[in-house]
């Protein structure tokens, strides 16, 4: 239509373009490339098959029921050797470990017995030196470790295994755990959204209905502990809410309270519930104070002039046109509540622990990230569950952080 | 001309400070430690006399333990690290992972009457990536304040809640748990790992600790047990032993140590693999592990020599003045009954035991 503009069309398209990449770089650094490490580690474990591939591959057609024929031996002892001069048999035994309780020292201590041992009959020289080679348990776990590709973190990671005949099944009752977890932190994240919602619309209205000044005012006391450190204020509600702490001091010298049944408020599902509550507030606060702000307060007085009581023009008028922030802070709380650990790590107590803390202690002491990247894996498809559930109902277009 | 001359005179003086930066970074080295009060000991300990004698100058910094930040450097290659203080179960982890360079071919200077290292340190403290630098216990402390009647002597008195009513403080991990269980079951120290290894051992532990379970406070960090002591929080506590102390002497806190059935385990120092200066890092082991080394550190804090030249050389507290020798663990009157941590039976079990424990834990 006009020539000009098609000669600019180029640079236009360029300079946005130009513009969106150090974004682009930076997520791609930050967020995807990680994201991808992570992914690929919970299914990529290749200590095993790097350190004994002859093993792996004689042991491909053994049939599971009885003792390996002796060149497996033979080619283990081999690799056994092999290993610990190139120092990977501390993370082989480890992985195995992991497959079968109580292995780890095996791997180690034949390595180190098997120079200079007689090795005419190798079955029976490395039975000698443990027993453990002789159970069929130990080889099954070294196959089964030895995949290079696994599945088995995922079952791990939702209480399943793999069973003796290969399939699969759930592991047993006095170990399953991360099912209650994460049950429990969808639980704990949906309580504290809800909290979050019932203290947090009341004072968003106040906020947004009195002067500008006052406004102000409320805001830097809204954001205040927003800009405290976490630990300081989570450290502060134990000293609050502990046995001897403030709250229960206060109680007991008003005379609600006997000295000696003073209220649990710590150590327990309510610390965890008031101190995530606490922490996640101005999440909430601050988006539905950004939409109400945007309301016009006519409305509400046509309302009143048309007939309604106050409790009908909120209901009918005032209410659904703060959606939009009500399902941001939601949305907002519910997720950042998902991944929280220190809250709960301090102020919970043993029913306060949530999946993320299972997660940090697979990353930090136990250093089965295979694991750890699991279950994450798990707890972000449960965010995009949450994410395509309220696009469905609520629609996402309808969001509004302002 | 003049711009020329003063030019001139810049790049001199910023290749001077190049060169000499350059010739201090090679005579530094990274150490990282637990931070707070042990800290403080191991800098006043011998970090400064070591900085005299080498002129390697340290740069210390604080973690929290853990392999997490040490596989990070060395997956990534970017080893910033030089040597680290660690526990005996993430040294025997990391050594599997390769995290450690081997310290098994190390000089250790000999104890002051001449008696070689190998034979003046206690058996098990020379491990293949890491020299052993103090004693510590995990013991049961409780506050007096918040005790009627007589005063709890034994880890029966621990589990006992009728004669000693009040809430529990306990270690958030298996680990000392089970083994306070079972010998406060009356199962003698030496018996108890041999019958963790049984089914009904294992049971039978998770049974005792189900007799208090509703009276327990977890705690996950050191700082916490003298803090919930004080607070009254919790009238008896399992606790290190250098925390403990620590409340006793400096803060002044009437908190009592009872030494029955304490748990000892012994604290490490290694090389990260692939340290940027180990010759360096091999010299300060070397260093921090005389017997001089460690009996400056426990005349700061509670932790003991792990060099059998060590105990008798100990003295008061610097600052504090108190008599180090009664808070040792390895004091003979702490000594008569106690438990020697077994990191090997750990290494095989605890991805299993801590699942159980947590699951446990949640139900």
């Amino acid at each position: 239509m006009n020539l000009r503009g098609q000669g600019n069309g180029l640079g236009q398209r360029i300079i946005p373009v130009g513009l969106v990449l150090p974004l682009v770089a930076f997520i791609l650094v930050t967020f995807v490339i990680p994201l991808a490490t992570m992914v690929v580690q919970s299914i990529h474990d290749p200590e095993v098959a790097d350190a004994f591939p002859r093993t792996l591959a004689l042991l491909a057609d053994w049939e599971d029921s009885d003792l390996p024929s002796p060149d497996v031996y033979e080619a283990m002892a081999v690799e056994l050797v092999l290993s610990r001069e190139n120092r990977s048999i501390g993370k082989v035994a480890t992985r195995v470990n992991r497959i079968e309780s109580g292995t780890r020292s095996v791997f180690a201590k034949t390595a180190r017995r098997l120079e200079g041992a007689d090795t005419t009959d190798m079955p029976a020289a490395m039975i000698q030196i443990d027993t453990r080679w002789g159970d069929v348990a130990l080889w099954r776990a070294i196959s089964e470790a030895g995949q290079r590709y696994t599945a088995r973190h995922y079952l791990q990671s939702i209480d399943l295994e793999r069973g003796l005949d290969g399939g699969i099944r759930s592991v047993s009752e006095d170990r399953r755990i991360y099912n209650t977890l994460y049950l429990r932190t969808v639980y704990v994240s949906l309580a504290v959204t809800l909290l979050c919602f019932l203290i947090g619309y009341p004072i968003a209205f106040a906020i947004s209905s009195v002067s500008d000044s006052l406004a102000k005012i409320l805001l830097v006391i809204v954001l205040v502990p927003f800009w405290t450190s976490l630990l300081v204020r989570t450290t502060s509600w134990l000293v609050l809410l502990q046995n001897q702490g403030v709250i229960n001091d206060i109680l007991v010298w008003i005379g609600l309270v006997d000295d000696g049944s003073r209220l649990a408020l710590v150590h327990n599902m309510t610390g965890t519930l008031i101190a995530m509550t606490h922490v996640l507030l101005p999440f909430m606060i601050l988006p539905l104070y950004a939409v109400m702000r945007s309301i016009p307060p006519v409305y509400m007085r046509a309302a009143a002039s048309l007939g309604a009581n106050p409790l009908q023009a909120f209901a009918r008028v005032y209410f659904p046109q703060s959606l939009p922030g009500v399902s941001a802070g939601c949305l907002l709380v519910f997720i950042l509540s998902l991944g929280y650990y220190i809250t709960p790590a301090l102020v919970g107590g043993a029913k306060g622990q949530l999946i993320s803390n299972m997660i940090a202690y697979h990353i930090q002491t136990s250093l089965n990230w295979g694991l750890a990247a699991a279950i994450s894996v798990v707890v972000l498809l449960g965010v995009f569950v949450c994410y395509f559930l309220f696009d469905r109902w609520v629609g996402i277009d309808k969001l509004k952080l302002g | 001309m003049k711009t020329n001359r003063i030019l001139k005179t810049f790049l001199w003086v910023s290749a001077v400070f190049v060169l000499a930066g350059w010739a201090r970074a090679e005579q530094t080295l990274t150490v990282v430690s637990f931070g707070g009060s042990y800290a403080r000991a191991c800098v006043e300990g011998y970090h400064k006399a070591f900085t005299e004698e080498t002129g390697i100058r340290i740069k210390l910094e604080d973690y929290n333990g853990g392999l997490a930040q040490i596989r990070a450097q060395v997956d990534s290659g970017a080893v910033h690290w030089d040597v680290v203080d660690t526990e005996s179960a993430p040294l025997l982890t990391g050594c599997d992972e390769g995290l450690f360079e081997y310290v098994d071919d190390l000089e250790l200077p000999p104890g002051p009457d001449g008696t070689p290292a190998s034979e003046d340190f206690f058996d098990g403290m020379l491990n293949d990536c890491g020299v052993g630098t103090l004693i510590y216990s995990t013991v049961i402390a409780y506050n007096p304040e918040y005790i009627e009647g007589e005063a709890p002597t034994s880890i029966r008195d621990f589990f006992d809640l009728e004669k000693y009513p009040g809430r529990r403080g306990m270690f958030r991990a298996p680990t000392t748990n089970l083994e306070f269980a079972l010998m406060g079951d009356g199962v003698p120290p030496d018996k108890v790992f041999e019958e963790l290894s049984t089914d009904e051992g294992m049971a039978r532990a998770f049974r005792k600790l189900d007799s208090i379970k509703e009276q327990v406070v977890w705690w996950e960090t050191g700082a916490q047990p003298p803090q919930m002591l004080a607070d009254g929080e919790v009238v008896m506590s399992t606790a290190w032993n250098g925390r403990i102390f620590n409340a006793q002497v400096l803060e002044k806190q009437p908190f009592v140590i009872i030494w029955d059935s304490h748990i000892r385990d012994t604290g490490f120092m290694a090389i990260v693999a692939g340290a940027p200066n180990l010759e360096n890092a091999r010299k300060f082991v070397a260093f921090a592990t005389s017997t001089r080394a460690m009996v400056g550190v426990a005349n700061r804090i509670s932790y003991a020599p792990v060099r059998r030249s060590g105990l008798p050389l100990v003295g008061k507290h610097v600052e504090a003045g108190v008599d180090m020798q009664p808070h040792m663990p390895t004091y003979p009157d702490n000594s008569r009954n106690f438990l020697w941590n077994d990191v090997e039976w750990w290494s095989e079990r605890q991805d299993e035991l801590t699942e159980r424990f947590n699951a446990w834990l949640s139900r």
